[in-house]
């Protein structure tokens, strides 16, 4: 492992913070990927409350009340301070011409785009990447490590929440907006435009799933790994008969897997 | 570079003759085809437009279901479970998912908002009989949203066996929850819970209209 020193000691506390809360409970057939499944649970259950009591409505007036015109505007101009940190990450990933394009669309957006209100980049055929530190860990060779919910911000590993946590504290232009108050409403406005945006995605996951938490949880999983091959990972093998495959995928090395070279996928 | 040309154009010459021939679409025009059509019947109906949710989904049922493998994605999401079922049961479970299916497909389809799509070129060799059909959803200030079907060839045509939103796979997820539930209440267990589901978001069961 390759982890930057200053991330050693809150990550060893985590570490420590799961352990214990992991010895609590009991673990007949569980997932192998969420050892805390009952604590997380009740956070998810939580989290459900908060949702429909605060985040909910919300996002649902902040929709109906603001044009999609506006809404948009909105959105860009985040993804634009965005773009500057996921070229890091794509630097630090090795991808140093993706890094170039993320630091070109930001040169694009904020002069062009007036201060990135409008995604003129994308229109000129340089698209949005999406990444962030949890995914450069993942490319580095970390592995998920426990399955997390975290209170309000929900799905999340081990990995990704120290990944998170870097990415907010190092990475995130709106910390650097002063004053505080400006700052801390930026950060609001940034989080219900991202709960709006949801509020489909959030009907679907209730309309499909029959376990709301093992859904998102699959889900989240499935496509964190995704976003870490930069949607080329391997594909599984096409399972009927056979045993299941071990849960623990080996999301180590990803080396690049054309989609053309996938496996021959037995029936 | 005039002969590469040639080349290249009579080879797709000659796989349009081949796919018009044995008269069925190769599964990347099936995929474009159907879902332009379905985009633009939605986008054009009013009752949909204004959330008739009966309505939509008969639109799913009409012009997406038949594309769709329902045997197939239900015995993948069952995984080892599906040799354990009676034939009686695994009707039963089809029938069941396939339902769920249309349901999520028809919210998903009820999110739609003039989004664009990006029909990539098929990756394929001409024999192969299992692929995968790339789309790609292109929305303003956000990463474009890749769906990938996954399709076998089958005497009735193309069939989509798993879609992958964004890298997440329908089938393996659902494979997850089916696996917890039977090892928890069994599979006659997961039928009822796919039944109770299902009736949950029934719009409105006609037999308990006056």
């Amino acid at each position: 492992m390759t982890l930057p020193r200053a991330l050693c000691l809150p990550l060893r506390m985590l570490l420590l913070l799961l352990a214990l809360a992991g010895g609590c409970a009991t673990t007949e057939d569980r997932d192998p990927r969420d050892p805390l499944e009952p604590l997380n649970r009740a956070v998810f259950r939580f989290n459900e409350v908060v949702d429909d009591a605060v985040a909910k409505p919300v996002a649902g007036a902040y929709r109906d009340l603001l044009h999609e015109q506006i809404r948009g505007r909105i959105r860009n101009f985040f993804a634009n301070l965005g773009d500057l940190w996921i070229g890091v990450n794509d630097v630090l990933q090795g991808k140093f011409f993706d890094g170039f394009e993320d630091g070109m669309r930001f040169v694009f957006n904020s002069t062009f785009g007036i201060f990135g209100l409008h995604d003129v980049a994308s229109d000129m055929g340089i698209e949005k990447r999406d990444e962030d530190f949890g995914q450069t860990l993942g490319r580095w060779g970390v592995g998920d490590g426990p399955y997390i919910i975290l209170p309000i911000l929900s799905s999340s590993t081990l990995r990704d929440t120290v990944g998170w946590g870097v990415d907010i504290f190092v990475g995130d232009p709106v910390g650097e907006f002063r004053p505080i108050a400006l700052r801390n409403s930026a950060y609001a406005l940034r989080l219900v435009n991202r709960r709006a945006d949801l509020l489909d995605a959030s009907r679907i996951l209730e309309q499909a799933a029959l376990d709301k938490y093992v859904f998102q949880r699959d889900a989240y999983l499935q496509r964190r790994r995704s976003q870490i091959y930069d949607g080329n990972a391997p594909r599984e093998p096409r399972q009927r008969d056979e045993e299941e495959a071990p849960a623990k995928e080996p999301a180590k090395e990803p080396a690049r897997a054309p989609a053309e070279e996938a496996p021959a996928k037995p029936r | 570079m005039k002969t590469i040309i040639s080349v290249i154009l009579g080879g797709l010459l000659a796989s349009c003759v081949a796919c018009a021939g044995a008269q069925e679409l190769a599964p990347d025009v099936l995929v474009k085809n159907v879902t332009t059509e379905v985009v633009e019947l939605i986008t054009k109906d009013k009752e949909i437009r204004s959330g008739n949710r009966g309505k939509l989904i008969q639109v799913v049922e009409a012009k997406v279901l038949p594309h769709f493998n329902f045997s197939s994605m239900t015995a993948l999401a069952m995984g080892q479970n599906w040799n354990k079922a009676t034939p009686e049961q695994k009707k039963r479970l089809v029938d069941e998912f396939k339902t769920l299916l249309v349901r999520t497909y028809a919210s998903a389809l009820a999110a739609y908002s003039e989004q664009r799509f990006d029909f990539r070129p098929l990756r394929a060799r001409p024999t192969d009989t299992d692929v995968i059909v790339n789309v790609r959803v292109i929305q303003p200030g956000a990463q474009p949203v890749p769906i990938d079907y996954s399709m076998e060839k089958t005497a009735a045509g193309w069939k989509v066996y798993d879609v992958m939103v964004g890298g997440v796979s329908l089938v393996a997820n659902y494979r997850t929850e089916f696996n917890a539930t039977v090892r928890e209440v069994g599979i006659e267990g997961l039928i009822r819970n796919l039944q109770v589901k299902n009736r949950s978001f029934e719009p409105a069961p006609p037999a308990e209209k006056k």
